[in-house]
């Protein structure tokens, strides 16, 4: 076998990761945001549900996190009766999804803060409300501060679902280790694989950087 | 003056910590009067307006603001309380601010700056809100440049989109921190006429805070001196800026008349 038949198994593992890393990712983003605006909430139970996520989910690995939705849920759901076995398709969606979105949050988080004070203080004086200051005046101002973060975030996020293989899904480092038991042909499928990852990396960082140009346009019309 | 003033500061302390800025003050704004706030840094100028604009709460006394306490609600006893988040938004609409950094909004053209607050927060169609801010656009000689963003602005248009902006929730009070300061002073005579012309054809209470004398000479009905927390002599603008009782006030005027001694 050469390289060329490696090709299609691993397109069809490359692929997988590109599934785990787009769903991911939107779902990430969409927890970064809850609980990145939940952490400096003015209702106190929000505020410690969304410390309690991020310091959890930041204080201990993906993998043992992933381990727990696929291995370890399903076992209390038995206990309670209820069916908690997840597709791995799912554990593998949410544990990069839960992982990222705490460390998403924190950006998020961050970027409001740098919104300059002045701004809050005109929001004020014009009588917005709270909501409208945080939907029209901080959020529009933040977004483009999270961006280079969010892009660094979204290529870990695709490094990191390399971890899901272990749960048995059929992504581009599963396949190759599949494809290598087979072939031991070490070098040249994972020297396949490295410049696949990175091929995706390079088109997904250039994915956030004209993202970040859109969001941002009002920035560079001055 | 008998009337009920619009403005009254009832023995009002405000304090950072030890530091207090606002002592036992008692001040008070008739309708439609004029008044310039002079004094050194730090004898809390801004903060009499940021009390006002509700960006400072109060330690002590009461502020009214048309009759009504502004930082406090009357109870069902007729007593007063601290003010709810309800109370102060219904407070704020009689009220205007402009900054000293202008503070409009960069991620917003300057019709949008203008229109977003009278939309979401009074109401208004999108046509009433535009119409509005074409007028108040062609008041500050600023009508070809809606679809700019502030950004793009000198700092002098750029404050007269601020003046615009706070004009647009047709407040009854408007409220001037240091309108020209941090402006270069080529840019300082055409915010100054902007305000002027507003003065003069806008029936509106203003309270403002500047080092420009001549200015405040011109459009003042009154001229106040603060100095740490208390107003040491206020009077007609001729009388305070010409011949003042206070030393402190004198020596404050020598040194803003005479900045390179
Ligand atoms: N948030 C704050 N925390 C602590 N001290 C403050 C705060 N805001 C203002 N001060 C202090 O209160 C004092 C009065 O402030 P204020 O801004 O009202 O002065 P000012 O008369 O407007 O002075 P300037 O001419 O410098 O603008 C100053 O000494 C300032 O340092
Ligand atoms: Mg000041």
């Amino acid at each position: 076998m050469d390289w060329q038949d490696y090709l299609a198994p691993l397109s069809q593992g490359a692929w997988v990761t590109i599934e785990l890393t787009v769903y991911s990712t939107l779902l990430g983003a969409l927890l970064s945001f809850v609980f990145g605006i939940g952490r400096d909430a003015h209702t106190r139970l929000l505020r410690w549900l969304s410390i309690g996520y991020i310091e959890i989910f930041r204080g201990t690995s993906l993998l043992v996190q992933l381990f727990w939705l696929y291995f370890a849920l399903p076992v209390i759901g038995q206990a309670i009766g209820v069916n908690l076995q997840l597709a791995p398709v799912t554990a593998g969606v949410l544990a990069l999804s839960l992982n990222i979105g705490a460390y998403g949050a924190e950006v998020v988080r961050g970027a409001l803060k740098s919104v300059p004070r002045s701004q809050h203080e005109a929001a004020v004086a014009l009588n917005f409300t709270p909501r409208q200051r945080l939907w029209r005046i901080d959020l529009p101002q933040a977004i483009p501060e999270m961006m280079p973060p969010f892009g660094n975030l979204a290529v870990q996020n695709l490094k990191d679902t390399a971890l899901v293989s272990l749960i048995s899904l059929g992504d581009l480092a599963f396949r190759a280790e599949q494809i290598r038991n087979f072939t031991q042909d070490s070098t040249t499928i994972y020297t396949m694989v490295l410049l696949m990852y990175f091929g995706m990396a390079l088109v997904l960082t250039a994915l956030m950087k004209l993202l970040e140009h859109r969001v941002g346009r009002w920035r560079t019309e001055n | 003056m008998s009337r009920e003033p619009i403005i009254r500061f009832d023995r009002v302390s405000k304090r950072f910590g030890d530091f207090t800025v606002l002592d036992n003050l008692d001040f008070q704004v008739q309708p439609n009067e004029k008044v310039t706030i002079i004094g050194p840094s730090g004898s809390g100028k801004s903060t009499v307006l940021r009390v006002l604009m509700t960006l400072e709460p109060i330690n002590e006394g009461v502020v009214y603001v048309g009759g009504d306490p502004l930082w406090h609600e009357y109870r069902r006893n007729n007593e007063l309380s601290p003010a709810r988040g309800a109370h102060l938004r219904r407070m704020r609409e009689r009220l205007g601010m402009v900054f000293q950094q202008f503070n409009l909004f960069p991620h917003m053209t300057v019709r949008r700056n203008l229109t977003e607050a009278p939309r979401r927060v009074l109401g208004l169609s999108r046509a009433e809100a535009d119409e509005r801010a074409h007028e108040l656009l062609e008041l500050v000689n600023l009508g070809n440049q809606a679809d700019k963003y502030p950004g793009q602005l000198s700092g002098g248009q750029q404050q007269r989109v601020g003046v615009a902006r706070a004009l647009m929730m047709r407040p009854r009070i408007m409220l001037f921190d240091e309108p020209t300061s941090a402006l270069d002073p080529e840019l300082v005579g055409e915010v100054l006429k902007v305000i002027r012309q507003l003065a003069d054809t806008h029936d509106l209470t203003m309270l403002m805070v500047t080092h420009e004398m001549h200015f405040a000479r011109q459009i003042s009905d009154r001229v106040c001196f603060f100095d740490q927390g208390r107003i040491l002599e206020q009077g007609p603008p001729e009388e305070i800026l010409s011949s003042p009782k206070e030393a402190r006030t004198r020596e404050f005027l020598h040194a803003v008349l005479n900045p390179d001694e």
